[in-house]
């Protein structure tokens, strides 16, 4: 695949060095090109990236609030087409807080209205730019400041909603989930939510350094991690027909994931069994 | 026109921010030893390594990223 250099979100932005968000949308905007729009809720991604007066962004890009963002996407995507520019890529970046909590409700309407938009949620599991707080999508085990490890409690006691699966549900035309450390797998679902007509929901997987507690050099290889254990998934639903777009050679031990990260650190064996067993069991149906 | 809220005219105005100061180790990369993988143009989070593979220091923030994804370990960190 030919991947073009123009970058369309420029540096000086204020991301954690190895920040895993800003390289989900580097590689989506190269995707998707300049003739986009992009939408953001409120979190890490938009305010690391417009620290006012600036912007990192290349092309237009619209904030709101945190709560909005797939309704706001639905009127800048209509308000285009009332211009008569049907050429132009409306997409949304909302984190995981911002998706699977408090963005539920308009992200759905959105959908269910068929609005021609793409929503990528980039999922760093919490709300990390108010300083790592639970979210629905934080995984089973993980210690947040909201579901903190201790003598009473061993992490978060709730399974990572799948939020991938609640959009198909919607029956829109793409659903896919896709990680920051498989580049080309992610760009190639960018391509086809840019050519779908109608809603296409992206749900990437994206370490975070500050939140997940790594060394900043390992974002990638966490990403990696996820993906090589069968923790993350990576497959598409296009008009309904579901599709693995990567099998791992071989799973290695969920451990391997779960060790080098703070958020995982104080599991004991029998937790650890546990997720592995969730995951060999989600892997079993999946046949990987 | 009157606008509700903030309006930035300047695209891509965060480059007047110059990241690099951020850096304790910095990538030295050896295009003797580089197989053109594009890894390292892939993976940074700044954006700042172009397709010829030069580094732009002025926002290299010194992740490590490059250098952890370069197959051929053409990236060294080294202290600044
Ligand atoms: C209605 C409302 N409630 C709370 C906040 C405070 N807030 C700002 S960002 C954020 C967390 C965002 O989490 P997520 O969507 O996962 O994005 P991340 O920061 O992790 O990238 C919260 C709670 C807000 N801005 N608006
Ligand atoms: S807290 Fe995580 S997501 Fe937010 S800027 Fe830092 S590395 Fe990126
Ligand atoms: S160290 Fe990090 S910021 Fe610097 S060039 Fe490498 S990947 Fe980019
Ligand atoms: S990662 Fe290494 S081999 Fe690949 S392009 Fe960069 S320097 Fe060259
Ligand atoms: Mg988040």
């Amino acid at each position: 695949m030919e991947i073009p250099e123009e970058e369309f979100l420029a540096p000086g932005h204020r991301g954690c060095a190895g920040c895993g968000a800003t390289v989900g949308v580097r590689l989506a905007l190269k995707m998707l090109g300049k003739n986009t729009v992009a939408v953001s809720a409120t979190g890490c991604l938009e305010v690391i990236t417009t620290p006012y007066p600036e912007t990192s962004w290349k092309i237009p890009w619209i904030h709101v609030a945190f709560e909005n963002a797939a309704a706001v996407a639905s009127g800048v995507e209509r308000a285009l087409k009332s211009q008569g520019k049907d050429d132009v890529n409306v997409v949304t970046f909302a984190g995981d807080g911002g998706t699977a909590d408090i963005g539920l409700q308009a992200l759905s309407g959105a959908m269910e209205r068929g609005h021609n938009l793409i929503y990528i949620c980039y999922d760093n599991e919490a709300y990390m730019n108010t300083g790592v707080q639970r979210s629905g999508a934080t995984p089973y085990g993980a210690s947040t400041t909201t579901s903190p490890h201790g003598k009473e409690s061993f992490g978060e006691d709730k399974p990572k909603k799948n939020i991938p699966m609640i959009m198909a549900a919607h029956g829109v035309p793409y659903v896919a989930t896709a990680s920051i450390s498989y580049p080309e797998d992610f760009m190639k679902k960018v391509k086809k939510a840019k050519e779908v007509d109608g809603p296409a929901y992206i749900h990437l997987h994206q370490p975070c350094t500050t939140g997940w507690g790594f060394d900043p050099s390992q974002t990638i290889e966490l990403g990696r991690l996820a993906v090589e254990t069968g923790s993350w998934i990576l497959y598409e639903i296009e008009e309904g027909e579901f599709k693995i777009t990567y099998r791992p050679m071989q799973r290695k031990p969920v451990n391997t994931y779960l060790e080098s990260q703070k958020r995982f650190k104080h599991l004991k064996e029998e937790e650890k069994d546990r997720i592995q067993e969730y995951v060999d069991q989600v892997c079993a149906e999946l046949k990987i | 026109m009157t606008s509700i809220g903030a309006t930035v005219k300047e695209p891509g105005s965060s480059k007047h921010n110059k990241t690099g100061s951020w850096r304790t180790f910095k990538p030295i990369l050896d295009k003797e030893k580089c197989i053109d993988c594009e890894n390292c143009f892939l993976f940074c989070p700044e954006g700042c390594i172009n397709k010829e593979y030069d580094i732009d220091y002025d926002y290299c923030k010194g992740c490590g990223i490059c250098a952890e994804e370069c197959p051929v370990k053409a990236i060294k960190m080294e202290r600044e």
